[in-house]
Order: structure tokens, then C-alpha cells, then sequence
């Protein structure tokens, strides 16, 4: 039944979703690599009065192995208040929650039980594959029409190309293939809009047999991984136009439009250039009636140290050098600062982007890392495997959250000796550190990797407003 | 035309003016897009020409019918027919999408026929229409072609002051939502003017129905 008055956690503008009371709980997507357990949703509390604090409160076990959670999203968000699709007295109460491995998608309500969700609907994979056309459901995000669905792979075996499909944000049902024109697309990672200028831009990874195995060594020194942005009209849902970085530039990964509506420009990451192993952050921004990218952040391969407690693997052995590989980013509600992980090196950056073409580093935290295992201050002893991935930043932009898990057979390759699980939280202000309180890790995650982050009432990478 | 009709003519269109849904969140969306308060005041005609087209196009027909066909048929059938569309709307969990964001006054007269006609704005005008004693039932036609004339007249008449008090009510919530309220507005109060709609639909048409 719908809502008489809007959701309390929609917000006109990206001030009135900052201004907002600060999350209690956190929901976490957590996968058994062996398949031999369910994955599940992991709740936990994040509210600094509680006794249970930065603890694992809850958990919702899927009923099938082998699923593998990735990313997931609210059923519906700010974007309901838009006036071109107003839709305000849906709620925001349901994770919907792909199974990238499985092509399996789990519909779970948060309202009723807030720390221990139910599962009340499970679309199969031949639902995605017969109404979309469309396989490894990846990015959720709630929008003008519905729930936008990415996803790597094709239907009924074939390996591409990906797109978006598009799911009802009531009945959950699937709509269809979004896209009327995909143009030359056909390596399919994220998606998220200028929302109030009719723009949708996605980004390129692979197809399925290019990631699910680890990386794939030939393909990436042969450049063949995603090196493009992609921009359609999100109205008439055409390709109007492709942005290529340059092939040396794989995998184009985390897009982050600028919040303000009023603002056409956003941030992607890339995370590896083949020449130097360096990773990168560009900006793609108006110029004139095209788009444009400019690479804004270049952050170097470290040379493994003496103080370095672990080898290179073997993926990366041959070069002599730890890439940063930046697998997220994550920018503030307020458009200020950009978050950015190095899952290779472990170290999450955090820049001031106000003047989003000129980033200016202001702070930067040391944690995991493929030679380092540098260690959470809350546990200096314990050297930590992996490194900060997923990142989520708070509303009003004082808390950050970040994961250590990648995607399973990536774990796998850069952290051979295991890459554990462990999740932190890191205080932003004028200054940037950790949290001491606040690190669920080892026996708390129940053997599971944790991987995306949402936070009860949206989050700096959940909603979309059409406000200034 | 009775006081009692105008009354209930005017108050419709307030009703439908107040919806955000029907125009006025548009014309503020389009005036923050740009920070001008002239891009708010020039939606306005254009969302109610729109709204006139469509209300106009039910006014007229109805006008027209009457003159010709039975008071009661027309009532009868007209009131089934906004029962069974007030009930479609009140279960149909559908989203009307037409539109993106940016768009221009032509597209944004278009929107706002079309998000009219799927929201019945004109049929539940047809309970005042057959009620209130128009020039076409007044009694003094001779010959049909002037009845004709006369009833277009009535149609025209009544979706110019629906159509003027619909525009005047958006016209002041979107001026003030833009210049003092603020878009909290969205958040503390609105309800859900669709359900409140079809349920006003089902109930003019029982009323309709009943009367006739």
C-alpha cells in the first residue's frame, strides 16, 4: 500500500538529504566464495550510542549457493520527487539484491525487521534473460522509470553484450530491456544519470568470460577491457554518444555524477593503465553540445617495500610493482570531497573537489594492501589481507564506509595467501581517520566477503535529486 | 449555469490546480533548473492550455450530446464510466511517464494534456455539466444548429472557469513554493492527491449516477 505522504527519506535536493538525521544501520552484502554456504545480508549497527555498535547485528541468509552479492540498491529514492516521474508515496523499504554469479535477483524488505530483512520475492535468472535479454545482474539504481538494472552478460549463454534492464519499483516485475538503442556498447559495468538533464552515462568492464575466471592475462595486455564512457538520452533511452579514455585505460569502472542537479559533470575510475600500472580518475564534463573526459588523478605504482610483510603475486609478479587498482570511488553529497580506493596498494585517498577539475588530495588512510597488510589501529598486531574496495560515503559526508572484498576469483589472484574480511569506518572532517571502534573483521563475517555497503535511508551513491 | 455549478466548477479546478502532479511542480522544477522565477511564470499558460485542451475536449462533447441525446442517458453512462475509471486509477499501480526533465513550452502543453486526460480532469467535470442548466437545456433553441452553437458555447464557458481557476491555484503555489515556501513543501505535504483524485472520480460518478 502506498505512503499518503512522500517517504520521509526522500529528499528534494542534495541539501536536504545532507541535512538529514545520520544512518543507525548499515546493510552489507557478504558471499561465500566456496558456494558451499548462502550468501547474505549482514545488518549492521552503526549508531555510536548503541552498545552494539560497529557489531554485526543481523543477518538474512539467501536459500540458494553460489549467488555471489555485489551490488545492490534501494527500490525507490529521492529521484520519486522529480516532477517529470513524480512517484513520492512508493517506499524506500526494499533491497533489491543481485546475484551476479547466478543471475539470481532477491527482493528484501528492511521495513518490518530492520535488522533482520526479509526476503519476499526471488526473480530466477530466465525472468532477467526472457523479459530483458540480459544475464549477471550488476548496479541497481532507482530512477525516473522504475529500478535500473545493469548487467554484464547476454541471455541464454551468450556472453554480451550487457545493458540495462529496467524492473518495476512495485510489483518488482521486469520490464524489459531499457535500452531502444545500445549503440556500439557492448562491455557493460555501471550506470547512473544527469537526472535532470535527460543524460544517462554508463561505463564498460567485461563480459562474463573476461571476469568471472580472475583476470584474464592476454585480454587485459591486449587491452581489451572496457576503456569507455557511454552517453544516452535518458528519455528517448538512445546512444548519442561514446567517450574512449584510450585503450591503455582498463576497465572503467564507479561513476559518480556530480549531485547537484543543475551540474553536467561526474567522475569515473579506472583502474589499471597497461603501460605503467597506474590508475586514474577522469572527469567527464560538458563541452559544448558533446561530452568530454579529462583525466584529473594519476596515482602511481608503489615498488614493493623492505617493510612490505607479503610478495607480489603471481598475477603481477612479472612487473615488479604493486598498481593501486582503483576499484571504487565514492564522492560526498555536497559534490566536496572524492573518496578513492586502492584495493592493490591499500591506501584510500580522499580529495577535495570543488573545483572538480583541479583535485586537491586532503587526507589520505593506510589499510591492507597486497604487500603491505597494513593493519587497522584498533588491532595493530593483525596484518590485514586486501584492501579498501567498496566505499560509502554517509549523507551528510561525516562517516565513510569501506569493504574489503573485490569479486571473488579477483580476490583470489591479488591476495593468494586469502584475502579475509574485515570492514572500517573512517571519520571525515578536518581530518580523515579511523574510526577505533567501528572494525567488524575475521569471525564476525562468518566466513563470508564483505563487499557493497547501503545505508538505512540512501546514501552519498543511492539517490538522485532534481532540486538544487 | 446554477451558483451551485460554478461553485462546484471552480472548486474542481482549484482541486486539480493544488495537485502537484497536474503542473505546478513542473513549472517550479523548471524555474530552480535555471534559478528564474520567469521560467515558473511561463509554464503556467502553457500547463494550462493544456489542462484547458483536455478538459475542453470532454466539455464540449458532453455540451454537444446533451443537446441532442437524453439528459439521463448521458448521466447514467458518464457516471459508469468515471466510477469504472476512478477505480482503474485508484488500483492501477502504473506510473504515467511521458516526458524527461528538460523540456520545451510546446512539450510541456503536451505533458500537460496528456497527464489531464490520463487522470480523467475532464470527465469528472461531467456530473457539473449535465447538472447545471445550460443555454442547451434552457429551452429557447430554435433548431438544432443553434442548439448546437449554444451548447458549444456552454462547453466553452466551462472549461474557461475551470481552466482559470485551476491556472490561478497552481499560478500561487508554484510563485509562493519558489519564492518562500521552499521544496520541504514536497516532504510535509504531499499527500497522495491520486488516490484522493480517483476516489474523487468514483465519487462524482455515483452522484451522477444517482441524480439522474
Amino acid at each position: 500500500m502506498p505512503l499518503w505522504k512522500p517517504d520521509p527519506t526522500f529528499y528534494p535536493s542534495p541539501r536536504d538529504a545532507a541535512a538529514a538525521p545520520p544512518e543507525k544501520l548499515a546493510y552489507v552484502a557478504a558471499f561465500d566464495r566456496s558456494a558451499a554456504r548462502p550468501d547474505a545480508i549482514a545488518v549492521l549497527d552503526v549508531d555510536p550510542g548503541s552498545g552494539s555498535y560497529g557489531q554485526v547485528v543481523g543477518w538474512t541468509e539467501l536459500p540458494y549457493t553460489g549467488d555471489e552479492l555485489h551490488h545492490f540498491g534501494w527500490n525507490a529514492c529521492s529521484s520519486s520527487l522529480c516532477p517529470s516521474s513524480p512517484h513520492p508515496h512508493v517506499e524506500r523499504r526494499y533491497l533489491i539484491v543481485p546475484g551476479l554469479r547466478s543471475s539470481r535477483i532477491y527482493v528484501i524488505d528492511t521495513k518490518e525487521q530492520p535488522t533482520s530483512p526479509q526476503i519476499v520475492k526471488v526473480l530466477e535468472p530466465d525472468e532477467l534473460a526472457k523479459r530483458a535479454g540480459y544475464s549477471r545482474p550488476h548496479t541497481v539504481h532507482c530512477g525516473p522509470e522504475g529500478l535500473y538494472l545493469t548487467a554484464l552478460g547476454g541471455a541464454n549463454g551468450e556472453d554480451g553484450p550487457g545493458g540495462i534492464a529496467l524492473l518495476d519499483h512495485s510489483s518488482f516485475d521486469v520490464l524489459g530491456r531499457w535500452e531502444v538503442d545500445r549503440g556500439p556498447q557492448y562491455l557493460a559495468y555501471d550506470a547512473w544519470w544527469h537526472i535532470a538533464h535527460d543524460v544517462l552515462v554508463t561505463s564498460e568492464w567485461g563480459t562474463p568470460s573476461m571476469v568471472e575466471d580472475g583476470v584474464v592475462g592476454e585480454l587485459l595486455l591486449g587491452r581489451k577491457y572496457g576503456h569507455a564512457l557511454h552517453f544516452f538520452d535518458l528519455r528517448k533511452r538512445r546512444h548519442v554518444q561514446t567517450v574512449d579514455l584510450g585503450d591503455e585505460h582498463q576497465m572503467v569502472l564507479e561513476l559518480r555524477p556530480a549531485h547537484d542537479p543543475t551540474k553536467q559533470y561526474g567522475f569515473v575510475g579506472v583502474v589499471v593503465n597497461v603501460e605503467d600500472l597506474s590508475a586514474s580518475v577522469w572527469l567527464w564534463h560538458r563541452d559544448g553540445d558533446r561530452f568530454a573526459a579529462t583525466k584529473v588523478i594519476t596515482i602511481p605504482a608503489e615498488p614493493p617495500g623492505p617493510d612490505d610483510r607479503a610478495g607480489l603475486p603471481p598475477v603481477i609478479e612479472p612487473f615488479g610493482a604493486v598498481p593501486p587498482l582503483v576499484t571504487d570511488i565514492d564522492l560526498s553529497v555536497d559534490d566536496k570531497w572524492l573518496y578513492v580506493s586502492c584495493w592493490g596498494t591499500g591506501e584510500l585517498k580522499r580529495y577535495d573537489v570543488s573545483d572538480p577539475f583541479h583535485p586537491v588530495e586532503a587526507g589520505s588512510v593506510r589499510i591492507g594492501g597486497i604487500t603491505r597488510r597494513t593493519p587497522h589501529p584498533a588491532a595493530p598486531d593483525l596484518p590485514l589481507a586486501g584492501g579498501p574496495q567498496m566505499v560509502e560515503v554517509s549523507r551528510d559526508g561525516r562517516r565513510v564506509y569501506v569493504t574489503n572484498s573485490l569479486y571473488g576469483a579477483w580476490d583470489d589472484q591479488f591476495y593468494p595467501d586469502g584475502v579475509g574480511a574485515w570492514m572500517a569506518k573512517l571519520d571525515s572532517g578536518a581530518d580523515f581517520t579511523f574510526d577505533e571502534r567501528f572494525f567488524p573483521h575475521g569471525d564476525a563475517w562468518r566466513g563470508l566477503r564483505p563487499h557493497q555497503t547501503r545505508l538505512q535511508g540512501g546514501d552519498a551513491s543511492s539517490d538522485s535529486y532534481c532540486y538544487p | 449555469m446554477t451558483e451551485g455549478s460554478l461553485a462546484a466548477l471552480v472548486a474542481l479546478g482549484a482541486f486539480h490546480g493544488l495537485n502537484p502532479g497536474m503542473g505546478w511542480l513542473f513549472a517550479v522544477a523548471r524555474g530552480l533548473q535555471e534559478r528564474a522565477r520567469a521560467r515558473v511564470l511561463e509554464s503556467l499558460p502553457a500547463i494550462a492550455a493544456g489542462h484547458a485542451a483536455s478538459v475542453g475536449v470532454v466539455a464540449v462533447l458532453v455540451s454537444l450530446t446533451r443537446s441532442v441525446v437524453a439528459t439521463r442517458i448521458v448521466a447514467i453512462v458518464g457516471g459508469v464510466v468515471l466510477v469504472g475509471f476512478g477505480l482503474w486509477r485508484l488500483l492501477s499501480r502504473r506510473h504515467f511517464k511521458w516526458v524527461g526533465m528538460r523540456l520545451s513550452l510546446g512539450q510541456l502543453a503536451g505533458w500537460s494534456f496528456l497527464m489531464s486526460s490520463v487522470h480523467g480532469a475532464g470527465l469528472m467535470l461531467v456530473p457539473v455539466i449535465t447538472a447545471s442548466g445550460g443555454p442547451a437545456a434552457g429551452g429557447h433553441a430554435h433548431g438544432l444548429g443553434e442548439a448546437q452553437g449554444s451548447a458549444l458555447m456552454s462547453g466553452i464557458f466551462v472549461t474557461g472557469v475551470h481552466t482559470l481557476a485551476m491556472f490561478l491555484v497552481a499560478g500561487v503555489i508554484a510563485v509562493v513554493v519558489y519564492e518562500v515556501v521552499g521544496l520541504t513543501v514536497l516532504r510535509r505535504a504531499w499527500f497522495d492527491l491520486d488516490r484522493v483524485w480517483a476516489l474523487a472520480l468514483i465519487g462524482a460518478g455515483a452522484a451522477t449516477v444517482l441524480t439522474a
